[in-house]
């Protein structure tokens, strides 16, 4: 199962290998990490997610926790959450595919931030299945790279509906 | 000097203040820290420490052959004294040996705080002569550590790691220091609060949750307690007892919990696990209440998971919240201090009506006990064990090495007092019992120390008699010499058609004689069961350097009772 966790920790020396060496550590691996600096300065937070059984999540939480430098700790999967990805994803383009590509980078309410003669760079923001799909629909032009930041995510406080862009 | 700089800092006179190297500022922290005795070895990356320690009386630094040796040094010397051990070792090599010691700190969550010497800042990444990635090494067997990237964070980086290890669950930390930074010079302020905003261990455990703890025990009818290393670690013998005999609950011990609670109580079971008594192992397969306290269901306690204690409900208390409900799952969780929970435990709960547990407990002693053949033409190693408990009147403080010699002292020495044994539990590193006994001897030189050890663990670090020599110190080593590496072929005997692949040792064990007084140590063969105790009697009267006694054991004799790996704890071999 997929489990999110946003860690708020003190950015220092050796902090972020050794969060990284509790998931290595047992054989797990991270599929996405990203961190920025959190509220404070001096705070980075990160979010992380994985795949794995609860319980041994429940582990690393409770290892990535006792780190000396880590502040807070929650797994996100257990709580009502927002979270979103940012990709850019350069695909081919020639004249006759220009306009096509436009069209799907609007539906994704995506936006075009490169041009060249050959190709388009795109940039989309949304929750991960939304960053799928869009790479889905623009793979028949021919993606030439992608990078992603990985998901950032924050517990939800809201609890209604928000009219939502994405 | 230092407190002229600090009485005219406070005048605020304008004379410069005292310019301190890195490496004078670290000797200073570590006597502000309290800090008198050091085990290290030194080299090119920390010359200039050794230098500082030469004009320095108030440390006494014991320079050990080997750097395993002195992490295993100041992990007993730990263990003895309750002060953290402190090691100082040079960058490269010396840093590489330091790992199995740390790692064996760390497993047993031992305060030790070791220095290694760096290549210089600018050349670190470039594989310098004598450079090692010792942070990246050490990473998952450290509970912190710390690289030195300015002189001005030298002192609050040294009090914050012997802060950081030695409050909540101890464990090693590592402070890796650049030469250059040792040659800085900046002004010496002493550092006298610390700010470690992630790291705040609780102490005290959640009331409502010892409330529920101590009805779930007020109506136990099996209740039993079994006790870890941190009642030891964290001073709580006393503590355990009054619970104990407060509620009139037995109490077993891990390896590492054993002196936590007398075993001449009738209240105690000795050891559980896979060489526990078989009382000790029924009564956690039977118990309809287990209180674990400072201890990790390591899987040589609870052997084979599914089968384990499956009758009781479990009430854990631990320093460490990632340690409870690991491999058990946990009724009643506390996370806190023994020292601090126990009581409030204590206060809550009344005296059982537990007649008939305690009768068929009893009763089991009665028919399964420990015991072994008794022999006059061959001497038995528990015979020896027993013999050294008789002649110390158990005042001795206890060091193992690693194997079956291990296994005997734990089962047939009978521990009264905590901090009397001393033994490599989580790693089971061969080689700890001799320089972990320096160590022990050094912390505490008023105690007699017994290092029990085999002829394949003495041999990983034997060089460290030199120490033992040099600084007069008088560790008595029982050797119990059965020829083989005897646990692992005790395993191959019982699961392996007796076939002895790479475990027999008599063809090309040394004279170990001759070894001990080439290093100028005294040594006594022993053949005969009736110069055992003579040889003991003879061992105490040397005062001023190590004796080995080397006790030809029966080769072949076996530890029991056994749990098979991976099978029930109630599924016990008997001899
Ligand atoms: C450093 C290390 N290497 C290997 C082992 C595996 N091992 C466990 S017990 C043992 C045999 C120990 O033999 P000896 O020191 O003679 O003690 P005995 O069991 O005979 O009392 C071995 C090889 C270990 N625990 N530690
Ligand atoms: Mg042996």
């Amino acid at each position: 199962m997929k489990h999110t966790l946003s860690v708020l920790f003190q950015n220092r020396f050796n902090a972020i290998p050794r969060m990284a060496g509790l998931f290595s550590g047992r054989g797990y691996s991270i599929d996405s990490i990203s961190f920025g600096q959190g509220e404070e300065p001096g705070l980075t937070r990160a979010t992380i997610t994985t795949q794995g059984d609860k319980q041994i999540i429940e582990q690393i939480a409770k290892q990535l926790h006792k780190l000396v430098d880590v502040i807070k700790v929650i797994d996100l999967t257990y709580e009502p959450y927002v979270e979103r990805e940012l990709a850019l994803i350069k695909v081919s383009s020639s004249p006759s595919t220009r306009a096509e590509i436009m069209q799907v980078t609007d539906i994704f309410r995506a936006k075009i931030i490169d041009i060249s003669a050959k190709t388009l760079t795109i940039e989309v923001t949304g929750k991960e299945d939304k960053v799928n799909a869009a790479i889905g629909m623009l793979e028949q032009f021919g993606i030439r790279e992608i990078a992603r930041t990985g998901s950032v995510a924050l517990k939800r406080e809201y609890q209604g509906v928000i009219q939502s862009s994405s | 000097m230092k407190s002229e700089n600090r009485s005219q800092s406070k005048q605020g006179k304008k004379s410069e203040p005292v310019e301190l190297t890195g490496s004078e500022i670290l000797v200073q922290a570590l006597i502000d820290e309290g800090v008198d005795t050091i085990f290290g070895y030194p080299g090119g990356a920390v010359i200039g420490i050794y230098d500082v320690f030469y004009r320095t009386p108030k440390i006494k630094h014991i320079l050990v052959r080997h750097e395993q040796g002195a992490t295993h040094a100041a992990d007993g010397y730990a263990r003895v004294t309750g002060k953290p051990g402190v090691v100082m070792v040079t960058s490269g090599p010396g840093a590489t040996n330091t790992v199995t010691g740390i790692s064996n700190a760390h497993m047993d969550s031992i305060p030790i705080v070791v220095f290694t010497g760096q290549v210089p800042s600018p050349m670190i990444g470039n594989d310098a002569f004598q450079e090692a990635d010792i942070i990246g090494i050490t990473r998952p067997i450290t509970k912190h550590s710390y690289l030195v990237k300015d002189v001005n964070q030298l002192a609050r980086i040294v009090h914050e790691a012997f802060h950081i290890a030695t409050t909540g669950r101890p464990g090693p930390v590592l402070i890796d220091l650049p030469k250059d930074i040792l040659v800085n010079k900046t002004s010496y302020k002493k550092i006298t609060q610390l700010d470690i905003r992630g790291y705040s261990p609780t102490y005290k455990g959640h009331a409502q949750q010892i409330t529920k703890a101590a009805n779930m025990i007020n109506n136990a009818i099996r209740p039993l307690i079994y006790a870890g290393g941190g009642v030891i670690s964290g001073n709580a013998a006393e503590e355990l007892r009054e619970l104990a005999i407060k509620g009139n609950i037995p109490v077993t011990t891990t390896l590492l919990g054993l002196g936590a609670f007398p075993e001449d109580s009738p209240l105690s079971l000795g050891m559980l696990g896979m060489h526990g008594t078989w009382y000790a192992n029924m009564a956690i397969t039977e118990c309809d209440v287990l209180l674990a306290i400072g201890a990790r269901f390591d899987d040589r306690i609870t052997g084979k998971l599914e089968t384990f204690s499956k009758k009781s409900k479990k009430i854990h208390i631990d320093i460490d919240p990632s340690c409870i409900a690991k491999n058990v799952p946990v009724n009643i969780p506390i996370v806190g201090h023994a020292k601090e929970t126990l009581p409030q435990l204590t206060a809550r709960i009344h005296k059982l009506e537990n007649k008939e547990w305690l009768e068929t407990i009893a009763q089991w002693k009665k028919e399964h006990p420990l015991k072994y053949k008794m022999s006059d033409q061959v001497i038995l190693p528990q015979y020896v064990v027993e013999k050294i408990a008789e002649v110390s009147k158990r005042k001795a403080i206890v060091v193992t090495d690693v194997g079956q010699n291990q296994m005997w002292s734990a089962q047939f020495y009978g521990f009264r007092h905590p901090r009397t044994l001393l033994s490599s539990g989580g790693l089971g590193t061969m080689g700890y019992g001799l320089p972990a006994a320096i160590g022990a001897s050094i912390g505490k030189p008023d105690q007699i120390v017994f290092c029990i050890t085999g002829d394949g663990g003495f041999q990983m670090n034997i060089q460290e008699l030199a120490t033992a020599v040099k600084y007069k110190v008088p560790v008595k080593v029982a050797l119990l010499n059965n020829g083989y590496l005897g646990m692992v072929r005790q395993w191959q005997e019982l699961f392996f058609g007796a076939r002895y692949s790479a475990t027999v040792l008599k063809d090309g064990n040394p004279d170990f004689i001759k070894v001990v007084e080439g290093f100028g140590g005294i040594g006594i063969r022993v053949v005969d069961p009736k110069d055992v105790v003579p040889a003991l009697k003879e061992s105490l009267k040397i005062k001023d350097k190590p004796v080995v006694m080397e006790f030809m054991v029966a080769p072949e004799e076996k530890v029991f009772p056994m749990v098979p790996a991976g099978a029930s704890l109630f599924e016990m071999l008997e001899e």
